[in-house]
């Protein structure tokens, strides 16, 4: 049998038994509804604004909801899966359960997956209670489908990066604070990065996690995105491994 | 490296113990002639620990250790804390690799066929490893899980170490709220669940009342059989207790390896007896000298004649019968001092120097 499943199991499970999770999903849930009305209230006023009738065109549920809510959730991101993950690998050395996992006849890849996998969860039913903002724009109103859905994509696979470079980032202390401040480090210089430069087609501009999530907002899946966030994924998976396997060889 | 239990191999080869001979030297062993089974019981030692260093930064955490145990041993592993016990039992079960050395477990190596090696352990680390948030049933089951136990057993052996460990009434309650004694006991517990043939055990005794301490030692003794079973402690009693063999270590290196019985043979050689009479005279002196015995004779600091025997004679029966049929009126015979306690120290203090 798979080591993954009793892993990711009994990694949810604690998510769930413990206030976090819950108060990550309260927090995330209220972020994001509080941010989507106050796009949606903006769309009302600048309808009525004579000024802006110039860009009446532009103004649709799309250019002034839809993705400027798609933007702030990412930096809502940024923020909240540092606090998933920080626990994910610093508690088990706190809690001496390192040496049950590490003792035990399994592999390492499949704690890091599993635990990976598990927090992977959590994100996707974060994402699935803040779709409800969506659901209540498509009943009245009738945004893009299309740009909807790839921007779930865009928003799922930059979390997901996320939460690979935030286990990382746990891998790297015992205190779950410090592996936090850590994991924000990195995502922010990861985000700014591409502030720096201009161009797309720099590599600091391609470095940048941000770059690549402006494509799927305007409803656009390009290969290079796509396969730019699964080396993202998969570096940081590879980093906690060897972080991990090198540390008890130090 | 000693055992009782096996007979000398007269015919040895000569290649063979020329090897031995040269082992001999760095394992500071006692018997020479027992060193001669380290060689030929390569492949069916449970626990063969082969020269092994391990190093953090500048420290040297345990330096060149060498032992090798059989199916059914039991061994306490003693020393003063910080000697390199807790560092030692990581590198068996496999949680850090050794600077130096080599550690085969049911004769895998560890490092090299980490997943079959860990298969055979049951490991109980110094804290034991709990999710406080987890109840102890579900946790149990997560070991199981993670220990590879199949499917169809997996509830059989839960049932069992429940049962085994004494935790069957805390089934359905919440770690983080359980006694240091109960988590303990489920420590123990996780450590049992893949029936393993190698069980260590970090201080299993550590922070228990004396109550649990006794029911614990009781498991333990109950556990070993067919397991090969490490324990390490800085309780003596603990070994006289429940080991078959003893290991002590101090600063990362093991100056004393021994079976028990000849441990405690040896403490013996050297064990006086204290006697303590109503009547006080000079003659209660004379007299006991001159039982054939009797090597030396001198007086304790309240009054009491403390007597050494000969090199391993019991002389309590005649003490006593001397002093009754004198009348002197007996108040206390007794061994002297602990045994294990005396030689634990001198070996501990004569390796400091």
């Amino acid at each position: 049998m798979n080591a993954v499943y009793p892993i990711l199991k009994r990694e949810l499970r604690s998510y769930f038994a413990s206030p976090l999770a819950y108060v990550i999903l309260v927090v995330f849930q209220s972020i994001s509804a509080l941010f989507f009305l106050l796009y949606l209230k903006g769309l009302l006023h600048l309808q009525f604004d004579p000024s802006f009738h110039l860009f009446r065109g532009e103004l649709n549920l799309n250019n002034v909801v839809v993705i400027p809510y798609f933007d702030t959730m990412s930096i809502v991101l940024l923020f909240i899966i540092p606090l998933i993950t920080m626990r994910s690998l610093a508690d088990e050395r706190t809690s001496h359960t390192a040496e049950l996992l590490f003792t035990s006849p399994i592999k390492l890849r499949d704690i890091i997956l599993g635990k990976y996998l598990a927090a992977l969860i959590l994100l996707i039913i974060m994402l699935f209670l803040s779709s409800l903002n969506i659901i209540v724009l498509t009943v009245h109103g009738n945004p893009d489908l299309g740009a909807v859905f790839s921007s779930y994509l865009g928003l799922l696979l930059l979390g997901a990066s996320f939460l690979s470079i935030g286990i990382f980032a746990s891998s790297l202390s015992s205190s779950q604070l410090v592996s936090a401040i850590i994991a924000f480090g990195i995502l922010l210089v990861l985000w700014l990065i591409g502030a720096s430069s201009d161009t797309e087609s720099s590599i600091l501009g391609y470095i940048s996690l941000i770059n690549h999530f402006e494509n799927f907002g305007k409803g656009i899946i390009e290969l290079k995105d796509l396969a730019y966030y699964f080396s993202m994924i998969y570096i940081g998976l590879f980093l906690t491994h060897v972080a991990l396997d090198s540390e008890r060889w130090r | 490296m000693i055992n009782d239990k096996q007979p000398l191999i007269n015919s040895l080869d000569k290649n063979c113990s020329a090897v031995i001979l040269l082992k001999s030297v760095h394992m500071g062993s006692f018997s020479p002639r027992g060193i001669s089974f380290v060689n030929l019981r390569v492949l069916t030692a449970m626990i063969h620990v082969q020269n092994v260093s391990k190093h953090f930064g500048d420290l040297v955490a345990v330096d060149n250790i060498s032992f090798q145990l059989e199916k059914g041993d039991v061994l306490g592993f003693l020393g003063p804390n910080g000697a390199g016990k807790t560092t030692t039992m990581r590198i068996i079960t496999g949680y850090m690799p050794p600077t130096k050395g080599k550690v085969h477990v049911a004769d895998v190596d560890i490092f090299e066929d980490p997943l079959t090696a860990k298969s055979h352990i049951g490991y109980l680390p110094e804290n034991p490893p709990l999710y406080e948030e987890m109840i102890v049933t579900d946790y149990l089951d997560f070991v199981a899980d993670i220990k590879k136990v199949p499917i169809n057993e997996k509830k059989g052996r839960i049932h069992y170490v429940m049962e085994k460990c004494g935790i069957f009434d805390v089934g359905k309650r919440i770690i983080g709220h359980l006694s240091k004694g109960y988590r303990q006991r489920i420590g123990i517990a996780q450590a049992l669940i893949n029936d393993p043939s190698v069980l260590v055990l970090d201080e299993p005794t550590n922070g228990l009342d004396p109550r649990q301490i006794i029911e614990i030692r009781k498991l333990i003794k109950g556990l070993s059989g067919d397991r090969t079973i490490i324990l390490s402690t800085h309780i003596l009693p603990e070994v006289t207790m429940i080991c078959s063999k003893v290991v002590i270590i101090n600063e990362g290196k093991i100056v004393l390896e021994e079976s028990l019985k000849r441990l405690s043979q040896k403490a013996s050689d050297v064990e006086n007896i204290l006697l303590k009479t109503k009547y006080q005279g000079d003659e209660v002196r004379e007299k006991i000298l001159s039982i054939p015995n009797v090597s030396d004779i001198r007086s304790g600091p309240t009054n009491e004649l403390i007597i050494q025997p000969k090199k391993g004679v019991d002389i309590r029966e005649e003490v006593s019968e001397l002093v009754i049929q004198n009348k002197w009126g007996l108040l206390e015979l007794h061994p002297v001092a602990h045994n294990l306690e005396e030689v634990f120290l001198k070996v501990i203090s004569s390796a400091g120097n």
